[in-house]
């Protein structure tokens, strides 16, 4: 049993909690590879995805995720919606509990708004990012594909790069990743990195930590949420972060390459890694993570659910 | 847990998993089309066991699978949460007899949510239950078509099957509830 029924961030989940979330999710991979790919173990639930913010994959993927179960899904976006007309959010959450809805997957634009929302409903709450927050299920989905190429946590060395400071996924990976043991490295410039990660392990350069990493896991430049411009230049960013073929091939044997999508082409990764083939096409797992993230959301919704 | 009384010895086990492998065949009249699903957990081994026997009899292949039936239980909600095992069936049981392998039918839950499990997994021939112990109760109708030794017991009580593959020993012995 899950120790909270919420999913708010990853600071909550007990190493019990992800243990049970990462074991259950084994068996759904199974179900997601059959014929008839489809359960019937939540049949008669109802399941709310509500997006304040634009997402293919993890909307999908929740979709996914949900019929596979059986359940009943309903997709809401804020466009189209009473919140244009100037409802308030807890008070749309109110009118769809009203129609006796189980669970609640949410996306939001405000940092920490999903622990505020699961204070005010009495029904479990999945946060699919707040704003520059949380992104707790991207992590768990993480933890599970590094289980499935590297069988353990404990040691791995794992540097994440890029921007940190509008990061949710930063966020939630950092505390996930050092929380199962591994060493996490942040290749970050300065103006991108927020003070609370500066006291750790720091770099500013892919090159410092591209031969000895078992893990790079790339970061989305966040354009949509810059307001201000917070890096020079892409020709800068490419200098110094951007993972090339040149560093591609630096990587040493065994080593993987994960990014939560979607990949802007030519900034963080560059057209010919996305494109490479071969040995070092290999390290690239980004569409293995969709794959498992759908198996790992269909855990959590069986084991708050179920 | 009390042990009230000691049912089967591993020399017992043995015989009977022979017995039934015999019934399977002359029932089926060999062992085409055969395909075995052991549930979890303890009906694995004991569908590996039969599938050795069988192979050793005929001198042909046959195919083993696991089923966990979890996701199929009907006291999802109800209960508490068991973490599903393994589902592995990696051959195709359309047009198969499958023979259905598990350790101890009692209410027939299982067994009808096994039943609903194979039937996504493509449209078998026959089902055939094989159960190592029968001990009666049962809250659905549905019936084993092997097996092992009937075991009239009261609600109180409860069987425990152990196996080499899963608990070190074979043994089943009947226990009081407290």
């Amino acid at each position: 049993m899950l120790r909270r029924k919420s999913i708010t961030d990853t600071e909550s989940l007990s190493l019990e909690d992800i243990e049970l979330i990462l074991s259950n999710a084994d068996s759904f991979l199974e179900v997601s590879r059959r014929d008839v790919k489809k359960v019937p173990t939540l049949r008669g639930k109802t399941i709310v995805n509500l997006f304040f913010e634009p997402s293919t994959r993890t909307r999908t993927s929740f979709e996914i995720a949900a019929k596979r179960l059986s359940a009943d899904l309903i997709n809401f976006s804020s466009s189209g919606s009473s919140i244009k007309k100037g409802e308030s959010i807890i008070d749309t959450l109110k009118t769809m509990l009203s129609m006796k809805v189980d669970l609640v997957v949410i996306r939001h634009s405000d940092s920490g708004v999903i622990k505020l929302i699961d204070r005010f409903i009495n029904v479990p709450v999945i946060n699919a990012g707040d704003g520059k927050h949380q992104h707790p299920t991207q992590a768990l989905l993480d933890l599970y594909t590094i289980r499935k190429k590297f069988g353990k946590f404990e040691g791995l060395k794992v540097a994440i790069i890029g921007d940190f400071i509008n990061s949710r996924v930063a966020r939630s990976n950092v505390n996930l990743f050092e929380k199962m043991g591994m060493e996490v490295t942040i290749v970050s410039p300065t103006m991108l990195l927020p003070e609370d990660f500066s006291k750790m392990n720091v770099r500013h350069r892919i090159d410092d930590v591209i031969e000895e990493s078992d893990i790079i896991y790339i970061l989305r430049m966040q354009f949509e949420r810059q307001n201000r411009r917070f890096y020079p230049s892409i020709m800068e960013y490419n200098r110094f972060l951007s993972l090339d073929s040149r560093r591609l091939r630096k990587m040493k044997p065994g080593s993987i390459i994960m990014h939560p999508g979607p990949v802007n082409r030519g900034i963080e990764i560059t057209d010919e890694v996305m494109d490479a083939t071969g040995n070092f096409g290999g390290k690239i797992i980004i569409n293995e993570q969709v794959t498992y993230g759908v198996a790992v959301r269909m855990a959590l919704l069986y084991l708050i659910l179920g | 847990m009390k042990e009230k009384a000691h049912i089967l010895s591993e020399n017992d086990i043995d015989r009977i998993i022979k017995r039934i492998s015999h019934e399977i065949l002359e029932k089926n009249k060999g062992a085409e089309n055969l395909v075995f699903i052991g549930l979890q957990k303890r009906g694995v081994p004991l569908a590996k066991r039969i599938a050795e026997n069988i192979e050793k009899f005929e001198g042909t292949k046959v195919k083993t699978g696991k089923l966990d039936i979890t996701f199929y239980r009907d006291d999802i909600g109800h209960n508490i949460k068991p973490t599903a095992q393994i589902t592995d069936i990696s051959f195709d049981i359309e047009g198969n007899n499958v023979i259905l392998v598990d350790d101890v039918l009692y209410t027939g839950r299982t067994v009808r949510a096994a039943l609903d499990a194979l039937i996504d997994f493509g449209r078998p021939k026959s089902i055939q239950l094989v159960v190592l112990i029968d001990r009666g109760h049962r809250e659905l109708p549905i019936r084993a078509d092997y097996v092992g030794k009937n075991l009239p017991t009261s609600q109180n009580e409860s069987v425990e099957v152990k196996l080499k593959e899963t608990d070190g020993i074979d043994s089943v012995v009947v226990v009081e509830k407290e």
